[in-house]
């Protein structure tokens, strides 16, 4: 999960590095408030999940705090890339000397956390790597011992930095690292780490990500952050057809009806597990077929759980059938998913046969999960057809039944 | 012959008192030779027993009852614990951990990790259902109940390595129908993180003369496919190596993640076109669907025959 400029800000205050006079704002007022505080001219950034906010017009200069509050007004207004901002940070304008750039990413190869650090801060760290990769220094570091700040040193000496650059420079990418791992960031970067004309150090941008599977265990920051259970930071919003495939896969903890994408589609789909969603979704692309959704089952669901997923699936507007199909389960069993849609389209008010285009899902109880799709005339597949095979079958019916 | 496992493999199961560890227990037990599950462990259950299997508080106590070194574990206990638990097993002298839990954070799997390089231990997963030679032995859920593995499973000539626990059994199956067996099938898990990549397995794949070939199944996120890419180079790899790569509709949606937690594309090379790319340039076959993976097999099998003799 990705957090907010004056969020990550927050992070690295807390974690002992230096960051300008600043202050975050939901309206106008506020950031005339916070302006006259830093008494001085200002910055004024929208606050919004998404890069581009210089180009959009996001980030706007002020001298008085009267201008801060006119800047403020319309960067509240201003939409970036879908987003609309959730306010402004108002940040003081500093006198910059040079920019540096500190970053302390995963490596999946190495499978330890590296530290990137630049003497060319300010631009994108995968540019300054492309095109000037002696201005980048990496250095791995170990997650059984405690991180030691000469680790941060020789990374930032290597760039030939010395003198009281390397003393000040040193803490902050050493903090850095030790946030990195206290609180399971996928990414936490301070760009630019700027140099003042004054001789301070400070991060003038941060970003930081979470890694979602630890929220629970970092309930203390998000809480002093105000970040609510609800807030699921994806790259866009969960539109209210996800929101409602969550409220099914949350019904009860056994196995996963959900994980639900909306698309615009006319053929819905009830699909699992993971890798053989993937494979389905882009055989019913590959066929010329329209997707209505994404979504997993996975491992032991109820009938009540995959006939909500069915559920929502046919009710959603233009959605004119369902494939149902699974690579070969192991746990999830065929007959309880054959039961869960079939109960789905007959409470609907839908004959399954009609609105089934396919069911193939062999593996774990085939046999009566068969018996009860033959019951009700539902075209059904076992193993010897091929997931892209039961995906073009799919896509043939539903193009048939439009023309 | 195999790899990793064999029908001498002595292992635990870490969580053997939970519901679906119950079932693979009792799964691995009626696979193929039956596995040798020496034991479980669950704090608080020791006396107790599942199908048969002795439950001890601790890896320790299961060690002493076994009366020497045991080969691996397997670890389902929730992800809060999961740490906890594969440091137990490699502090007690386990080589083979193979981690069934989903949804660890990367830090713990990270230390995890390089705990069991410290201790020249290797890690299967986490997320992963495990390790499964055809008709001898399981460890883990890989194919479901023994009577579902045996159905997807025959032995044969072919290495399998899937990110996905469920395409592992997909691919087998199709390999099965088609008359190719399979050497070892190993469901690497599906994480951004994972102790055993494709390339860190090829030397043993490479070392195990049953095997001919390579099947295997990749997903957007991460720099495996191009770790891989370089290894087959660098190591003039004897094994023709065919690719099937799900999720390409993910390169028009960056930021999101789907299926599985390491298919999160954080960098340029993460996605599906690049690694197609970095795969074909390796000479690594990239398939466009599952069913012409066996053809393509069978003619790479035969082209190495032709070409050594």
């Amino acid at each position: 999960m990705r957090f907010y400029e004056y969020e990550s800000r927050a992070i690295v205050a807390k974690a002992g590095i230096p960051v300008t006079k600043h202050g975050f704002a939901k309206t106008a007022l506020e950031a005339r408030e916070i302006a006259e505080e830093i008494a001085g001219p200002v910055v004024i950034k929208s606050q919004v999940l998404t890069g581009g906010r210089m180009k959009a017009g996001g980030v706007q200069f002020a001298e008085t705090p009267d201008e801060a509050a006119r800047h403020a007004e319309n960067v509240l207004e201003l939409e970036i890339g879908g987003h609309m901002p959730r306010g402004v940070l108002v940040d003081s304008r500093a006198a910059v000397k040079h920019e540096y750039y500190a970053g302390v990413v995963w490596d999946g190869i190495r499978k330890q956390p590296v530290m990137l650090f630049s003497d060319m801060g300010g631009i994108d760290i995968e540019e300054v790597a492309e095109e000037h990769p002696d201005h980048v220094a990496r250095g791995h570091f170990s997650t059984l011992r405690p991180f030691s700040d000469w680790q941060a040193k020789q990374v930032i000496a290597s760039l030939g930095i010395t003198g009281s650059a390397l003393n000040r420079l040193t803490p902050i990418l050493a903090r850095l690292a030790r946030l990195f791992l206290e609180y399971d960031m996928t990414l936490a970067e301070i760009n630019p780490l700027s140099e003042l004309e004054d001789g301070a150090f400070v991060a003038l941008d941060a970003h930081m990500d979470m890694e979602n599977e630890a929220r629970s265990r970092q309930q203390a920051l998000l809480r002093e952050l105000g970040v609510g259970d609800e807030e699921t930071r994806q790259a866009r919003e969960a539109t209210p057809f996800e929101l409602a495939g969550e409220e099914v896969d949350a019904q009860d903890h056994r196995g996963v009806a959900g994980n639900v994408t909306e698309f615009d589609g006319n053929l819905g789909l009830v699909i699992g597990a993971g890798g053989g969603s993937l494979t389905l979704f882009d055989a019913v692309r590959a066929h010329g077929g329209h997707p209505a959704n994404y979504c997993e089952i996975g491992g032991t669901p109820s009938v009540r759980k995959a006939c909500g997923l069915a559920k929502l699936v046919l009710s959603k507007p233009g959605v004119e059938r369902i494939a149902v199909m699974m690579s070969i389960v192991s746990n999830t069993r065929v007959d309880i998913v054959a039961r869960g849609v079939i109960k789905a389209c007959i409470e609907l008010g839908f004959d399954p046969a009609e609105k089934i285009a396919i069911f193939r899902i062999p593996g774990a109880w085939e046999e009566e999960g068969f018996k009860i799709l033959e019951k009700y005339g539902i075209d059904y597949a076992d193993r010897s057809v091929s997931l892209d095979g039961a995906a073009k079958r799919a896509v043939e019916k539903i193009q048939g039944s439009a023309g | 012959m195999s790899i990793l496992v064999d029908e001498n493999t002595t292992f635990i199961v870490q969580g053997i008192t939970g519901r679906e560890a119950v079932n693979l227990t009792r799964e691995c037990l009626d696979y193929g030779k039956g596995a040798k599950i020496v034991g479980g462990v669950t704090p608080g259950r020791r006396g107790r027993d599942v199908h048969g299997v002795p439950v001890f508080d601790t890896v320790a106590q299961a060690v002493e009852h076994h009366g020497g070194p045991i080969d691996g574990s397997v670890v389902t206990v929730p992800p809060a614990f999961t740490k906890d638990a594969v440091f137990e097993a490699l502090e007690n002298g386990i080589k083979l951990v193979v981690i069934v839990t989903e949804r660890i954070p990367r830090g713990d799997v990270a230390q995890m990790v390089e705990l069991a390089r410290e201790r020249d231990a290797r890690i299967i997963g986490p997320n992963c259902l495990g390790i499964i030679v055809p008709d001898v032995i399981k460890m883990g859920g890989i194919g479901g109940p023994a009577r579902d593995a045996a159905k997807s499973y025959s032995p044969g000539p072919v290495g399998v390595i899937s990110r996905s626990g469920g395409m592992t059994t997909e691919m087998s199956s199709t390999l099965t129908a088609a008359g190719l067996g399979q050497s070892t099938a190993v469901s690497i898990g599906g994480d951004a993180i994972i102790g055993s990549s494709y390339a860190e397995l090829m030397p043993l794949f490479e070392a195990d003369p049953e095997t001919e070939a390579l099947v295997i199944y990749t997903e957007p996120g991460g720099r495996m496919e191009a770790e891989l890419a370089r290894w087959v180079s660098d190591n003039h790899s004897r094994l023709p190596i065919v690719a099937f790569m799900a999720g390409r509709f993910m390169d028009e949606m960056p930021g999101m993640s789907f299926g599985h937690a390491g298919t999160i594309v954080e960098g340029k090379e993460d996605t599906a076109t690049e690694k197609i790319a970095r795969l074909a340039e390796a000479g690594i076959v990239v398939a466009e669907e599952i069913s012409q993976i066996p053809s393509i097999v069978a003619e790479k099998i035969a082209e190495r025959a032709g070409s050594i003799t």
